[in-house]
């Protein structure tokens, strides 16, 4: 380029500067209001009183204190015990049901990806369609059955039902990690002498694992925010509250108890994004995959 | 399908289990079947089961002396129906619901396919941070984020009413901010600040998705077009929607799905069960089954049927486009 052309190629590298400078900027503004609330959740967390109500509020706090999470953690302010009876109850459901529908579904998905039989159409189709059912429509016959069994107020019945709602997304999603396993390599294992076990641990399992860290998510997902099941199954049994109905209760007690209530949901959003970013990757793919790809 | 791969699999299930069992799994080709056995047992347990089982309750008098055994359960026929549809509470949250969702879902749609677009341009380093930013605003369950959008707009103390109470009038309306209560102040302060919580929490969805569909799009046809000339706008309409059409449906009825599901948020911005002008669909049932005195579980029943009869509507369209996606091969 030479003359008139350098001339217009460096009035284009202007513009082409300019749309950079802009983009970035537009993207730095959609981080930042993104990522606001969370910042003023766990900076209320940190406020003592006198500057949570303050007449001219600030970003970070002046005065940094512990005060709001030795309340929780004590369980004086909330009444109904500390934070870390409620964070052991999330744990035990959320973990409980990973596992127990990891291995169910992960069995189905063989089933569908690997072999043709009558009803695998009806089957896919049913599985689209109670994934769609509303909770409301499921929760009062569910309270009436778990009722009658005594499985309301304790976490088995809570593990049960959030493990079949995560069925339908989870043999969905691995359905298709299933599926991209070449079929050549277990035939070429079994030609071998390879036992169905050994192909099934050896070949397929380690192929499927990304898929399984994405079914693990969103059934990790679905126990630890659920919040209509436990807020009608568990009613006043205090000590089986999973963590969003303890933070549910906390602030229906009403005191604008600011600080000890951020500090509660800081401590429960805290190590679901934490889980996030360490699995950020597998998650993108794997829910686009689930969700987009069907 | 391999024949090798599912004679493999056939022969594994059945193995170790002695040789009559083994022959009558084969015989019968019983090995998906068994794969699929514990999770329908489980579908059919949790989903299915209670689905059926509500539609029974709906033509019925189930309530508390129903579950005590005082008094007898009795058929009423389409009683509770009748009941529901009389009820101006009804249409009024049908009423809330239908407007929720159809101002949100656009919205949603729009802000997920504008930020989708701009991490398409953006460089490797900021990309990240945009979409992890927005990860986490995805991420946060959404009871933290309806107590903190409680708090954001409290009357007492509350961030927005502060700010909008520093702002010059003429830019947001005379009336004095400090202390307006947005929870209680009826359905569309309320549900204002709804929308703006359950677009925060669901863009970043709708953002990586359509990023993830840019992706597949070649880049040999965006630079045809910038070749002759054609606009970011054109090339968005010509090239990219077309593409994309297929995603854009899901997102679309998922989208109408969930927004038309809120109960979380709304149980808690609404302060449930203070405001019951404020219901959407959602809290009416709930409040219609378990919170009315007595609860009235074959009243909730019959509003479950007709909610879900609405979100079938929906669901077929689902369906439908994820089959023709290919979703069943």
């Amino acid at each position: 380029m030479s003359g008139a052309g350098g001339r217009a190629g460096s009035r284009a590298v202007a513009v082409k500067r300019l749309t950079t400078a802009s983009l970035n900027g537009a993207g730095v503004l959609v981080a930042l209001v993104t990522l606001f609330p969370i910042a003023w959740m766990v900076s209320t967390a940190f406020k003592p009183s006198q500057e949570i109500f303050s007449l001219t509020p600030h970003l970070t706090p002046r005065h940094p204190t512990l005060g709001n999470f030795s309340e929780v953690i004590s369980g004086s302010v909330s009444g109904i015990g500390s934070v870390w009876l409620f964070f052991r109850n999330s744990i035990a459901v959320t973990l409980a049901t990973v596992l127990l529908a990891s291995v169910v579904s992960l069995l189905a998905s063989v089933a569908v990806a690997r072999f043709r039989f009558r009803f695998r159409a009806s089957v896919l189709i049913m599985l689209l369609i109670v994934q769609m059912i509303p909770g409301q429509a499921l929760i009062i016959a569910l309270f009436l059955d778990f009722n009658r069994v005594g499985l309301l107020e304790n976490l088995a019945g809570l593990i049960v039902v959030y493990a079949a709602q995560a069925l339908p997304v989870s043999i969905w999603m691995l359905r298709n990690f299933v599926a991209t396993v070449p079929k050549e390599l277990e035939e070429a294992a079994a030609i071998d002498g390879a036992s169905a076990r050994t192909i099934f641990w050896r070949i397929l399992f380690p192929l499927v694992m990304p898929g399984l860290v994405a079914t693990s998510i969103f059934a990790f997902i679905t126990a630890y925010n659920e919040f209509i099941v436990a807020l009608t199954f568990l009613g006043q049994a205090h000590s089986a509250y999973t963590l969003p109905i303890y933070v549910t209760y906390f602030f229906g007690r009403g005191g604008a108890q600011w600080g000890p209530i951020m500090a509660a949901s800081t401590m429960y959003t805290i190590p679901v994004m934490i889980f996030f970013l360490i699995v950020r990757r597998r998650l993108v793919g794997g829910l686009v995959a689930g969700a987009v790809k069907g | 399908m391999g024949k090798v791969a599912e004679f493999v699999w056939r022969r594994g299930l059945s193995q170790r289990r002695g040789p009559a069992v083994t022959a009558f799994v084969r015989r019968h080709r019983l090995a998906p079947y068994l794969l699929l056995a514990p999770a329908l047992a489980g579908i059919a347990v949790v989903l299915l089961w209670p689905l059926a089982q509500v539609v029974v309750y709906s033509f019925q008098n189930y309530g508390l002396p129903q579950i005590t055994g005082t008094e007898p359960t009795q058929w009423v026929g389409l009683g509770n129906f009748t009941t529901t549809f009389a009820d101006s509470e009804f249409w009024l949250s049908l009423r809330i619901t239908v407007l929720f969702a159809a101002v949100v879902v656009p919205l949603t749609l729009l802000a997920g396919t504008l930020v989708g677009l701009l991490l398409n341009r953006l460089g490797k380093k900021m990309s990240a941070f945009v979409s992890t930013a927005a990860l986490l605003a995805w991420a946060t369950p959404p009871v933290s984020a309806s107590v903190l959008f409680y708090w954001l707009f409290s009357p007492d103390g509350g961030l927005v009413d502060w700010t909008l109470g520093k702002l010059p009038h003429w830019l947001v309306g005379s009336t004095d901010w400090a202390g307006f209560n947005w929870a209680t102040s009826g359905a569309l302060s309320a549900y204002t600040v709804l929308t703006i919580l359950v677009i925060w929490q669901s863009f970043p969805f709708i953002a990586v998705s359509v990023l993830a569909g840019l992706k597949t799009v070649p880049a040999e046809l965006y630079e045809a077009a910038r070749v002759d000339g054609a606009s970011a706008w054109r090339m968005f309409w010509k090239i990219t929607y077309p593409l994309l059409k297929p995603i854009f449906l899901v997102l679309l009825l998922l989208s109408v799905i969930w927004d038309f599901n809120v109960f979380t948020q709304t149980y808690i911005l609404t302060g449930f069960p203070g405001n019951r002008d404020e219901f959407n669909l959602s809290l009416y049932i709930y409040d219609k089954a378990f919170a009315g005195f007595p609860p009235n579980y074959s009243l909730g029943g019959a509003l479950a049927l007709i909610f879900t009869l609405i979100l079938l509507v929906v669901t077929v369209g689902y369906v439908r486009a994820s089959v023709r996606q290919g979703a069943l091969t």
